[in-house]
């Protein structure tokens, strides 16, 4: 779960770490109240949770009411790398001397947390890890232990940060470790950590990634998770408890697992098709989960047929013929052709209950691919003919 | 013969008094699996398909004098179910539990370094020797005894491997799921090496995923030190960036590391046969045999 800047900064704020004044806003008016009571400079950005939002026209300095509106306006509305921004943060600007990076993750290779400093601040770390990864110092730290103080000094002095501010620094990566542990996180990042003239260090942005896994014991973190999806499918298929991403093709695919969902996008790809999306429907595939997964992959429209594959382990392939079968029966007629395969165990009996009338029934995998992806290409193909009804009765 | 588990190895199962629990000690049990003992706080003294339950897992293991567990214990209460197995006298700890906080899953990798106990998962379907034993909840129907071993990241993607294998008249020796988390116990070099060992293994079947580095450094493991033939598959070629593909460990970061491009080119450079599908995997395999 990823939080929005304004929800890291207040949390950051909370363990003591400095960010500068700051309110959300909505509205140009609301921007423009707040630059008033922070003062000009101001920053105004986009809260949306997409990397790269300065780049993409997300984050503009205003110096007066007139720049305000202008960035507010401008702003506020606007789609953001396919996000819709609803409200912006206006915080005073920074007056800055150098710009920093410091960041905590779990370095899941050594299976143990890493803690980073850099005197390259202020730009994507990723690049500065790609080109010069001598400019991050880095800290293994004991999961069991902890940051100790003296790792946080060598990752500051061996980033070659100033000395003056060096102890602060430091401190701040000690803060920002505690809190990353404390609050379950997966990333907890400053880019920039700002200088200022007087020798301060100020959180200028805030990322702080919760891991999912780990919210059932943080209930007021879960409390802040805000519906943040790029469409309205992925937002659908979330609720409906599945593993979902939507990609650009016109195949649409259900299955069960995460690896062999994948494979199937694959072999859709392999044989020359081009998939919709991963969706994986999970243990069990009982009448409502399998209605609420077609329901997610018919209501993309550029869908033009569907793969449905499950190997069924634990589950009985006659119980998922039966779901298949009930969820099949609320339509009149299919809105987009549906290849079913299934699989393990009970596969068979669950073929033979199959209702063949609605749907095309392959006994492999490669089969149900190369099906569906015969009929995703033979349908007119195109992003808009997803409402066309086609002829999903050719079984065999 | 064949790695980690057959017919000799004495189960606990942790977490047998719940549904997942009682259902899987069952089926493992019916598949042939000497399961000894349960293990649940609170409910010792009390049986459960005839098999006796103690409070702890150190008791269980020594009054029934066993040599593996099988954790199935919900995610909050999984880390300490782990610790704890790890603080008993067992060779084996084969934990199927999905969705253990990542720190959680760290601290236990570091208390891993200092115990001689083997860890398979977090987050995987378990591993099963055909005909002799199966530890976790992976359907023992689809499997046959034979010589080829499998490692895989993905419960159902094995399943469908396995699948397209005896098809072909291809048996395993033995099938493990390492999971698909991003901290793991056996990684793939680990299973890799096993096999390398086993006599009864002949070829080895290795079915990655994108996401981490596991898959690179196998390739480097098979290409300095085996001698048994792998041939791979990797899942999630068509995978965008920054999205997790259902497991807590597909990812492809934004800086590209972790994609199938890396991990196939690779295996090819360590001599592996990738194949384009789980059929062209199973073709291979018989090729080489």
């Amino acid at each position: 779960m990823k939080l929005h800047e304004y929800q890291a900064k207040e949390l950051f704020a909370e363990a003591g770490l400095a960010t500068p004044d700051a309110a959300l806003a909505e509205s140009v008016e609301d921007a423009l109240s707040t630059a008033e009571s922070v003062g000009y400079p101001v920053a105004i950005k986009a809260q949306v949770q997409v990397g790269g939002r300065g780049k993409a026209g997300g984050i503009e300095i205003a110096e007066n009411d007139r720049e305000a509106r202008e960035a507010a306006d401008a702003i506020l509305g606007m789609d953001l790398k396919g996000y819709r921004v609803d409200r912006v943060l206006v915080e005073a600007a920074v007056d800055f001397t150098n710009e920093l990076y410091v960041g905590v993750t779990m370095d899941r290779g050594e299976g143990r947390p890493v803690a980073m400093v850099s005197s390259k601040g202020g730009v994507d770390i990723e690049s500065v890890a790609a080109e010069s990864p001598g400019a991050i110092a880095r800290e293994h730290v004991d999961p069991a232990f902890g940051i100790h103080p003296y790792q946080a000094r060598r990752a500051v002095y061996g980033a070659g940060v100033d000395r003056d501010v060096a102890g602060d620094v430091a401190g701040v990566l000690t803060t920002l470790y505690d809190l990353w542990e404390e609050r379950d996180a997966a990333d907890a990042e400053i880019n920039p950590l700002m200088v200022t003239d007087d020798e301060g260090v100020v959180a200028a942005d805030a990322v702080l990634n919760i891991d999912d896994d780990a919210l059932f014991r943080h209930p007021d973190l879960a409390g802040m998770e805000e519906a943040s999806y790029g469409d309205d499918l992925e937002r659908t298929a979330g609720e409906y408890g599945f593993d979902y991403v939507r990609l650009e093709g016109n195949v649409g695919i259900i299955g069960n697992g995460a690896g062999l969902v994948m494979t199937t996008l694959d072999l859709v790809d392999h044989y020359g098709g081009e998939p919709a999306n991963f969706l994986d429907i999970g243990g069990g595939a009982k009448a409502e989960r399998v209605a609420n997964a077609l329901d997610v992959v018919f209501s993309d429209s550029n869908v033009d047929a569907v793969v449905f594959n499950i190997f069924g382990g634990i589950t009985r392939g006659d119980e998922v013929a039966r779901g298949i079968n009930d969820a099949l029966g609320a339509f009149e007629e299919l809105p987009n052709p549906v290849v079913v395969r299934l699989a393990g165990t009970n596969a068979v009996e669950g073929m033979e209950i199959l209702d063949t009338e609605k749907i095309d029934v392959e006994e492999t995998l490669e089969g149900a691919v190369q099906r569906a992806v015969e009929l995703a290409g033979s349908s007119g193909g195109g992003a808009d003919s997803g409402g066309e009804t086609a002829n999903g009765g050719e079984s065999r | 013969m064949s790695v980690l588990v057959d017919e000799d190895t004495r189960v606990v199962v942790q977490g047998i008094t719940g549904g997942e629990g009682e259902f899987h000690a069952g089926e493992m049990i019916e598949y042939g699996t000497d399961v000894v003992a349960g293990a649940v706080p609170g409910r010792g003294g009390e049986a459960v398909h005839g098999v006796p339950v103690y409070d702890t897992v150190s008791e269980a293991a020594r009054e029934e004098d066993a040599d593996a567990s099988v954790v199935l214990v919900p995610p909050a209460f999984a880390a300490d179910a782990l610790f704890e197995a790890l603080d008993s006298p067992l060779e084996l700890v084969v934990a199927i539990t999905e969705g253990i906080p990542t720190q959680d899953m760290s601290r236990v990798h570091k208390r891993l370094s200092e115990v001689d106990t083997r860890l398979v998962g977090p987050n995987c379907p378990g591993l099963i020797t055909p005909g002799e034993a199966k530890l976790g909840i992976l359907p023992g129907n689809i499997f046959s005894a034979g010589n080829v071993g499998l490692v895989s990241r993905s419960g159902t993607l094995t399943y469908q491997v396995v699948d397209n294998l005896t098809d072909r008249g291809l048996g395993q020796s033995t099938a493990i799921g390492i999971g698909g988390d991003p901290i793991i116990g056996t990684d793939f070099v680990d299973a890799l090496g096993l096999f390398e060992a086993d006599p009864a293994t002949d070829a080895v079947v290795m079915c990655g995923e994108i996401g981490g580095e596991d898959e690179e450094e196998a390739a480097a493991f098979i290409g300095s030190e085996m001698t048994t033939p792998v041939v791979g598959f990797i899942a999630g070629r068509t995978a965008p960036p920054g999205k997790r593909m259902g497991h807590a460990g597909a990812i492809v970061s934004g800086s590209g590391t972790g994609t199938a491009e890396s991990k196939i080119a690779a295996l090819d450079d360590a001599g592996v046969s990738v194949g384009d599908t789980p059929e062209e995997v199973a073709a291979a395999v018989e090729e080489l045999l």
